[in-house]
């Protein structure tokens, strides 16, 4: 497919070695979590009626878990919780010196164009709107995860140093609650993945490719 | 165009197929005999950090009103006699505090003696290692008090709990033992501490998870080496500072 167009390079390594780890790290620190939940599979203070929970209770499958019991999730979360950071630490600060984050954040001026693209996607508008590296509705996803990661990173925190880290918590809404939102930001991915992956093979699957060996051969541009 | 050798659409497949059928495998897993060991050494680092970076010896945990309590039924208590054999430990024949190891002048305590001496009161939050809270009211003397009674020689860097339930015992950093919130507890929610919540006497602060909390207290410790405890040595944080 599309043998004429000529390959550009759309990744810098960097980018994709952090993609790649993020995605490992992230399903682990997931299933850890998930381990982790389940030695308390409710959220709110004792003595009051639990938070609203879809899994409330549990139970989580075992192929869902990681750690064994709660001191092996523990250990395994509190480990890779290192790389999930370093990661979107050094992923930032390439955006930031390399100038690449104008082509991924989400700015107000995006809100127009992130409408026709919708409207392109439910076969309201006929053509494709004009895009550079990456349409509006993708730099809406792209800033969307990057707040999300800090936010998990963040409520984290907020859960594992409540009293050095009071006012962390407490921006929260105290404990229980950031254990609250720590859980929600779980679903948040995993919802963002079912919906990234499926885009990337019906819209653009020239951008796997791109993704693994920083090589790109589809139809879009690769810079603004 | 370069000729570059890339991945297949198979090659992709066999990605997609081989790489979640292997993770889920390895689900429910502690890491086996090559990983756990490096996770619990990490584990230690991140103590490390607890302690060097987050501890503060002077920020105090936030204190509630008492009307914010959690109803007495609705506070856990576990202890490792009761989940063993369905009875709480049984509290020795004359029993008192050993306040000992690498210290001038050893002592010790009996309840009337902690009773005598200055008293600390608090109503804060409970944090259990596995993601409850609980909020209720503790009093008792302060460890840094009982340490000061004591002397300890310079050379002392740790303290260990011990308990009278199963050999169950803490290992703490000074630092946290000597925070003023750190206490030896004889009272909860204005009574006397009941046999569920560790009597005659716990080890209690809002600056540690639970499972740091020694019950059913024997002995005070002072030691050199870093001593262990019934779930850190099974892999639980060291530290459990919060």
């Amino acid at each position: 497919m599309d043998a004429e167009r000529p390959d550009v390079k759309r990744h810098h390594g960097l980018v994709r070695a952090a993609h790649w780890l993020n995605a490992v790290v992230l399903l682990g620190m997931i299933a850890s979590g998930l381990q982790i939940y389940l030695a308390f599979a409710h959220f709110g203070p004792r003595g009051r009626p639990y938070y609203p929970n879809p899994l409330d209770g549990g139970p989580i499958p075992e192929w869902a878990r990681l750690g064994g019991w709660l001191a092996g999730g523990l250990n395994w979360h509190f480990a890779l919780a290192w790389p999930f950071v370093i990661t979107g630490l050094v992923y930032l600060g390439f955006l930031a010196v390399t100038g690449e984050w104008r082509a991924l954040l989400f700015r107000p001026r995006d809100l127009g164009p992130a409408l026709q693209m919708q409207l392109y996607y439910l076969r309201l508008r006929k053509t494709h709107p004009p895009q550079g590296k990456h349409n509006a509705l993708q730099k809406g996803a792209y800033t969307f995860i990057v707040v999300l990661g800090a936010l998990s990173a963040l409520t984290g925190f907020a859960i594992y140093k409540p009293v050095q880290l009071a006012w962390l918590t407490s921006l929260f809404g105290g404990y229980e609650l950031a254990r609250y939102w720590h859980f929600w930001a779980v679903w948040l991915f995993v919802g963002f993945t079912l919906v990234h992956v499926a885009l990337v093979f019906l819209v653009d699957p020239a951008s796997l490719r791109a993704m693994i060996t920083g090589w790109y051969r589809g139809r879009f541009p690769s810079h603004d | 165009m370069t000729d570059r050798p890339g991945l297949s659409r198979r090659d992709f497949l066999r990605l997609g197929i081989v790489a979640p059928v292997s993770l889920a495998a390895a689900c429910g897993w502690d890491g086996g005999p090559e990983l756990e060991p490096r996770l619990r050494a990490i584990s230690r680092l991140n103590d490390w950090v607890g302690e060097k970076i987050f501890f503060s010896p002077t920020r105090l945990a936030r204190e509630y009103p008492v009307a914010q309590r959690t109803p007495v039924m609705q506070f856990p208590a576990y202890s490792i006699a009761h989940n063993l054999t369905g009875a709480f430990p049984a509290l020795p024949a004359d029993w008192g505090l050993e306040v000992g190891g690498l210290v001038r002048t050893p002592v010790r305590l009996t309840r009337a003696m902690l009773e005598a001496m200055p008293r600390v009161s608090y109503t804060v939050k409970h944090h259990c290692v596995e993601g409850w809270t609980a909020i209720a009211t503790w009093t008792g003397v302060p460890v840094s008090a009982v340490t000061q009674m004591v002397q300890p020689r310079p050379e002392a860097r740790y303290l260990r709990f011990d308990s009278f339930d199963h050999q169950y015992s803490n290992g703490w950093d000074l630092a946290s033992a000597m925070h003023p919130q750190t206490i030896l507890a004889y009272a909860w929610n204005d009574r006397p501490l009941t046999i569920e919540h560790g009597a005659p006497l716990r080890l209690y602060s809002p600056v540690k998870l639970g499972y740091k909390l020694t019950k059913y207290l024997t002995a005070m410790t002072f030691t050199r080496e870093r001593p262990g405890g019934y779930w850190e040595d099974q892999g639980y944080p060291w530290l459990g500072g919060i």
